[in-house]
């Protein structure tokens, strides 16, 4: 039996990851109260590294290393950074609202560090051996996490339900892998999608294997109907592990449903774009009607957030390179408006005070009128209202869904859309027409602030110039 | 000789058993836990299953990732329920409701 | 030249952010201080831009800043084209607004006073104040930078929303809310026609960019268009009409004039500077620059002429039957615009426009003095109660002096030269209507010298006759206010000499404005210097019905008092009186057909259209049916784990009934 030295290379990232986090575990373990700083700080040196190495293995061409099972190409790349970059300001901003919960432990660094491993394997993943690994990963990660507020009803509640449904989501992503594997005989996906090509009898046994795998990424992305478990995870969840949980994975669970669908299973083609045309509509329907009903901010962000997964899934449903670099651009713009949206929650809450209900943001003009300006440009993009960011986004999918000739499907989006601006603006105009119920203006701290405003400013400046990160999408997607 | 089929059926029995546990059963969250582990062993009779038949490996290995998460996954799993008992002084799962609508 | 041009408008934009933003925080000084120098800064950079472009001959810059999108091969973009025209309205808008700013400070140092006990609405007013005029002058820059249609409609719209901020500022009075209505909605008739008349260049043109419409409109000059069966419209004068309307609603032509009066609601600076100096002209403005296009249509110039006329004789009559002082200058500044336009229809743009520069300082200049007077006063406005306060005022009289004589075009001041180019242009000017112009214009001399002399000597000379009180509270306003006055009174003498040379009758517009060799009334006009002028000026009409004007005043107001009242009864007199202080019945007119016809048509509709079909059934059904289909749905998520676990089982089970079975 021969064994070759599988190129390390191509996971150098990971492995520092890896590395740097099992240090950054053993460390906490000598730091008290006082010294826990540095655990974050490690922990973000760790980003920073991390986005450094992947920047520079960056090239336009796809590696494959150990035996076929990891790939980095463009997309694992592109995303990898934009994951860096999610969780680096997602710590930025949980920062003070930790220490303020007493939730400041090595714990939450260390546990989300595995997540981002888990979706670095996941997003590099070209095998169902790591796909399920890499989810795995992550997943274990954000349900310690969530429950990670020890006395907290809500986000122990939250978590057993993430759990359950979880794990059960993961079972039928399994049994649908168990499946293809028996009909291909191969977890590799490039060989995978060899083998359906030349199937020619027992397309029912793959199609059977596909509805199970799709249920298990639909439920990553919170499409409905397996969509259950996001406003009540976020809901219950910390905010600032609501803000993790609400940003990074998606482009995980993006990740996951490329690699599925467009590497592994592009020989279903029909198949799979007939069942994600079905979950778009339902999420884009289901997440904007219900939002509307919602009197807590972060249950309607979670709507929002399913409906958002429908605008994602409409980009990869078109089947052109054009439409998955339109996908991969929602969901970046989606992370970056969600950093945005729960940031905001962050920004409002102190301790004793988490700043959850809608009545809470009435007046903040009078209390703040910046921050009132940039939950404006948050609010104004996640509706889609040109010039900003989210407005280009929405565009983009319904490009692709028009040039793949689903004029209905564009309309639909477009309808729902519009009922879904209500409740956005709903917000703005509780900010601006409405009387504070509370007095005194609001003074976050200095870093959060800053944040923020970048955040928010980065909203209206994207929106203002699009075209590098496009470019950039549709580099990735070879397009 | 037992066919191929066979063990797909007990596979799909014994998932199709655990899925309706998870949602029948609306006493006690260790018997979801259970159930979590059955339909993990169903989709591991499944993948040892086909690696005999077709004389391929990859199968078992991969069933011997999924025992080690499934392992993992127990343990957080029983984790959050000592956190959850802890914070409600039950772990009925008609109990968990206060998140909602 | 690029990053200039990018500082002048962003650093007012800049000032207005901060004040706006944190106006809280950085409080009153702070807020007065950052748009104060924003401005300032545009100042001085417009400056050294005129001094290059119209001093130094530097080539005019035209250049793209930012592409927004591309649609079609249709570019919609930010960028900025100055030339001549631009640099002279740079320096004239950011002028005037930086005296305004620093007036400002002093007007609005009491405001809290005009706020109800414990308003919410009145905190931090005058920081929004600020905020609101910076903001101002950013509106304006863009709109007269613009190289785009759609810049040019952006400035437009961006102007009309903060002249409705500023007219309604005081949100707790009723007359304000009103009046700020007013303006919006009568500027939407305006606004309409631009946005078709864009709509119109766009359609046939295939482009937004000035210079590509300019160098095409030769080849389309002869296209027509039908507008409805049967009418053959030439393609050019459609568009000069359409975005004509447009100018009618900003610069208050009659008859869209009537929003004008009741904008003086805001408070004084900026009727100062938005209803008087800058926001107004741009329809003036924008006219001048559209000029190759205007060329081309013998109708639209002839509309142009007739409209102005109309508003500079008929507005004019309406400043003698006013008490409020600020209502003078105001219906002294239609008149004006009425002048401007007139120049514009007879293609004397570069008269117009250099009447509106003119005009720009010494009405800014009659305005905050008025201002001044009100402060003194107590924000009292009726002139009856006022008289006398020349003792009081020394600075503030004198600067409404040179005001109101440049307003009346005394040789010398700068009014007489803007004022007698447009006259002698309408004079020589062949449009069809141009002789009813030429004596609207004359008759509006005499009008002007009349009404303007009428306000100075009712306020500053004559009785005191104001309550004891305020009597005793008499005295000059403070630096602020003062050093503006006198810093716009410099110009309001001295800008028209050393310029109606080069810009009337010399080519300094000559690639800015174009003008038919046909049409070119101003090379005929005889003179060409300001000496030339002045020496001529003394001998024609236009002096000497001036100069009748203000000792008709003086007659009326100063030496027989008893005689206006006696005028006014007189049979003939009292109707026209009558029929003068109701407006004409404009406001009356709008009110019971446009008003009232459209608020029945708007009920009939309403009740069926509206309240049945689209609110019962459409809106508010389908509002009510998205709330109740989200209430109900909210009731899915139900909160218990196995009913999760179960419709993911059941979309599970969906999909295999859709996919594999199916």
């Amino acid at each position: 039996m021969n064994f070759d030295m599988p190129n390390f290379l191509p996971a150098m990232p990971e492995m520092f990851v890896l590395g740097m986090t099992s240090l950054i575990l053993i460390i906490d373990l000598f730091l008290n109260e006082r010294t826990r700083v540095v655990s974050y700080l490690l922990a973000q040196a760790t980003l920073v590294g991390a986005f450094i190495l992947s920047l520079s293995l960056y090239s336009g061409n796809a590696e494959l290393s150990f035996s076929d099972t990891f790939v980095l190409d463009p997309m694992a790349g592109v995303l990898k950074m934009a994951v860096y970059a999610t969780v680096f300001m997602v710590f930025l901003y949980s920062h003070s609202y930790l220490r303020e919960r007493g939730l400041f432990r090595g714990e939450f660094f260390v546990l989300a560090l595995f997540g981002v491993l888990g979706m670095m394997v996941l997003i590099s993943a070209h095998s169902f051996l790591t796909i399920y690994l890499g989810l795995e990963l992550m997943s274990l990660a954000l349900y310690a996490m969530v429950a990670m507020q020890r006395d907290s009803r809500t986000a122990s509640e939250a978590a057993m339900k993430y759990f359950i449904l979880g794990a059960m989501a993961s079972a039928m992503l399994l049994y649908g892998m168990s499946m293809l594997y028996g009909v291909t005989g191969t977890l590799e996906l490039t060989e995978l999608s060899r083998a359906v090509q030349q199937t020619q009898g027992d397309r029912l046994l793959l199609v059977f294997g596909l509805v199970f795998l799709l249920v298990g990424v639909a439920f990553k992305l919170g499409a409905v109907p397996f969509h259950m478990w996001v406003p009540d995870v976020y809901h219950g969840a910390p905010t600032a592990v609501t803000l993790f949980i609400s940003t990074a994975p998606k482009l995980a669970g993006f990740a996951m449903l490329m690699r599925l669908m467009v590497d592994g299973l592009p020989g279903l083609q029909p198949q799979w774009h007939d069942i994600l045309v079905l979950l778009a509509v339902l999420s884009i329907g289901v997440g904007n009607v219900v939002a509307i009903a919602q009197t807590n901010i972060k249950r309607m962000l979670a709507y929002s957030g399913i409906s958002h997964a429908g605008f994602l899934l409409l980009g990869v449903l078109s089947g052109t390179p054009e439409g998955y670099a339109a996908g991969m651009f929602y969901a970046i713009v989606y992370t970056i408006m969600g950093l945005g949206g729960f940031g905001m929650v962050i920004l409002m809450s102190r301790a004793g005070f988490e700043a959850e209900q809608l009545e809470d943001y009435k007046g903040l003009n009078q209390r703040s009128p910046w921050f009132a300006l940039m939950m404006l440009f948050i609010m104004f993009s996640m509706a889609g209202v040109p010039p900003f960011i989210g407005f280009w986004a929405k565009l983009a999918v319904l490009q692709a869904v028009v040039s793949a000739n689903l004029m209905w499907l564009a309309a639909v989006a477009v309808i729902f859309s519009v009922i879904g601006a209500f409740f956005y603006l709903r917000v703005i105009k509780l900010m601006y027409f409405d009387q504070a119920r509370e007095q005194g203006s609001l003074k976050p701290g200095a870093d959060l602030a800053v944040v923020l405003s970048a955040n928010a400013i980065g909203i209206l400046a994207l929106g203002a110039f699009p075209g590098a990160l496009m470019a950039l999408c549709l580099q990735a997607m070879g397009a | 000789m037992i066919a191929l089929s066979d063990y797909l059926t007990v596979g799909a029995i014994l998932f199709g058993l655990s899925m309706a546990g998870v949602f029948i059963n609306r006493k006690n969250v260790i018997i979801l836990l259970m159930c979590i582990e059955l339909m993990l062993l169903a989709v591991n009779i499944n993948f040892i299953a086909f690696s005999y038949f077709l004389g391929d490996s990859a199968g078992q290995v991969f069933v011997f990732f999924i025992l080690t998460v499934a392992a993992a996954e127990a343990a957080i799993g029983l984790a959050i329920l000592v956190v959850l008992f802890r914070n409600r002084r039950t772990i009925n799962v008609a109990e968990l409701d206060s998140l909602k609508g | 030249m690029q990053t200039i041009t990018l500082l002048i408008v962003l650093a007012p934009l800049l000032g207005a952010l901060i004040a706006g933003l944190f106006g809280g925080t950085i409080g009153r000084g702070g807020a007065h201080t950052v748009t104060t120098v924003g401005v300032a800064i545009a100042f001085v950079l417009s400056a050294l831009v005129f001094k290059q472009i119209a001093i130094d001959g530097a080539e005019s810059f035209n250049h793209s800043v930012y592409i927004w999108l591309v649609s079609e091969g249709i570019r919609f973009e930010v960028g900025f084209l100055v030339d001549e025209l631009t640099a002279m309205m740079m320096v004239v808008v950011t002028f005037v607004s930086l005296m305004v700013h620093i007036y400002t400070i002093g007007y609005m140092a009491h405001d809290e006073e005009n706020w109800p006990e414990g308003s919410g609405a009145g905190i931090n007013s005058y920081q929004r104040f600020f905020s609101y005029i910076s903001l101002f002058t950013f509106s304006m820059l863009m709109l007269v930078m613009a190289n785009n249609f759609m810049q040019l409609f952006f400035g437009w719209e961006a102007v009309g929303l903060v002249s409705y901020l500023l007219i309604g500022f005081w949100s707790v009075r009723e007359t304000a809310v009103f009046a700020n209505l007013k303006a919006f909605l009568v500027n939407r008739v305006g606004d309409f026609g631009f946005l078709l008349g864009i709509a119109a260049v766009l359609m046939h043109f295939n482009t937004l960019d000035y210079a590509s419409v300019f160098n095409a409109v030769e080849l389309q000059k002869d296209v027509t268009i039908s507008i409805w069966p049967g009418s053959e419209w030439n393609i050019m004068t459609v568009i000069a009409i359409l975005l004509f309307i447009g100018a009618m609603g900003k610069s208050a032509q009659v008859p869209l004039h009537v929003w004008l009066p009741d904008s003086m609601e805001g408070p004084t600076p900026i009727s100062a500077l938005i209803h008087a100096a800058t926001m107004v002209t741009a329809g003036i403005f924008m006219v001048a620059r559209m000029s190759p296009i205007y060329e081309l249509s013998e109708v639209a110039l002839a509309v142009v002429l007739t409209i102005g006329a109309i508003t500079a004789l008929f507005m004019g009559f309406l400043g003698l039957v006013q008490h409020d002082i600020k209502r003078v200058v105001a219906y002294s500044t239609l008149s004006q615009l009425g002048y401007m336009t007139v120049a514009l229809g007879a293609s004397a743009y570069a008269a117009g426009v250099f009447h509106l520069m003119t005009h720009a300082f010494f009405k800014a200049l009659l305005f905050l003095a008025a201002g001044s007077v009100i402060i003194a006063m107590h924000h009292k406005q009726d002139m009856r109660e006022m008289g006398g306060l020349r003792k009081y005022m020394p600075i503030t009289w004198l600067t409404s002096l040179i005001g109101s004589l440049a307003l009346i075009g005394a040789p010398g001041f700068s009014g007489f030269f803007s004022k007698d180019s447009i006259i002698e242009a309408v004079h020589h000017s062949t449009i069809p209507g141009s002789g009813f112009a030429y004596f609207a214009v004359l008759a509006g001399v005499f009008i002007t010298a009349l009404y303007s002399f009428r306000m100075y000597f009712l306020v500053f000379h004559g009785k005191e006759r104001m309550d004891e009180h305020t009597r005793s509270h008499l005295h000059e306003t403070p630096w602020v206010v003062t050093v503006p006055l006198i810093l716009l009174a410099i110009p309001s003498i001295f800008i028209g000499g050393p310029y109606v040379g080069s810009m009337v009758f010399g080519d300094f517009f000559s690639e800015a404005i174009t003008v038919a060799p046909a049409h070119d009334v101003l090379s005929q006009v005889g003179f060409t210097s300001a000496m030339g002028m002045i020496g001529h000026g003394f001998l024609t009409a236009p002096f000497w019905l001036a100069a009748s004007g203000v000792f008709v005043a003086w007659f009326l107001y100063m030496r027989r008092t008893d005689l206006p009242a006696k005028i006014v009864a007189l049979p003939v007199v009292k109707q026209i009186h009558w029929v003068l202080v109701n407006k004409y019945g404009f406001d009356d007119f709008n009110q019971a057909v446009f008003g009232g016809g459209s608020r029945n048509l708007g009920t009939g509709l309403w009740k069926v259209g509206d309240v049945a079909l689209i609110d019962g059934l459409l809106v508010n059904g389908s509002a009510r049916l998205v709330g109740m289909v989200s209430a109900v749905a909210r009731h899915l998520q139900s909160g218990y784990l196995y009913h999760y676990a179960f419709a993911m089982i059941l979309g599970l089970l969906a999909l295999f009934g859709l996919f594999v079975v199916g």
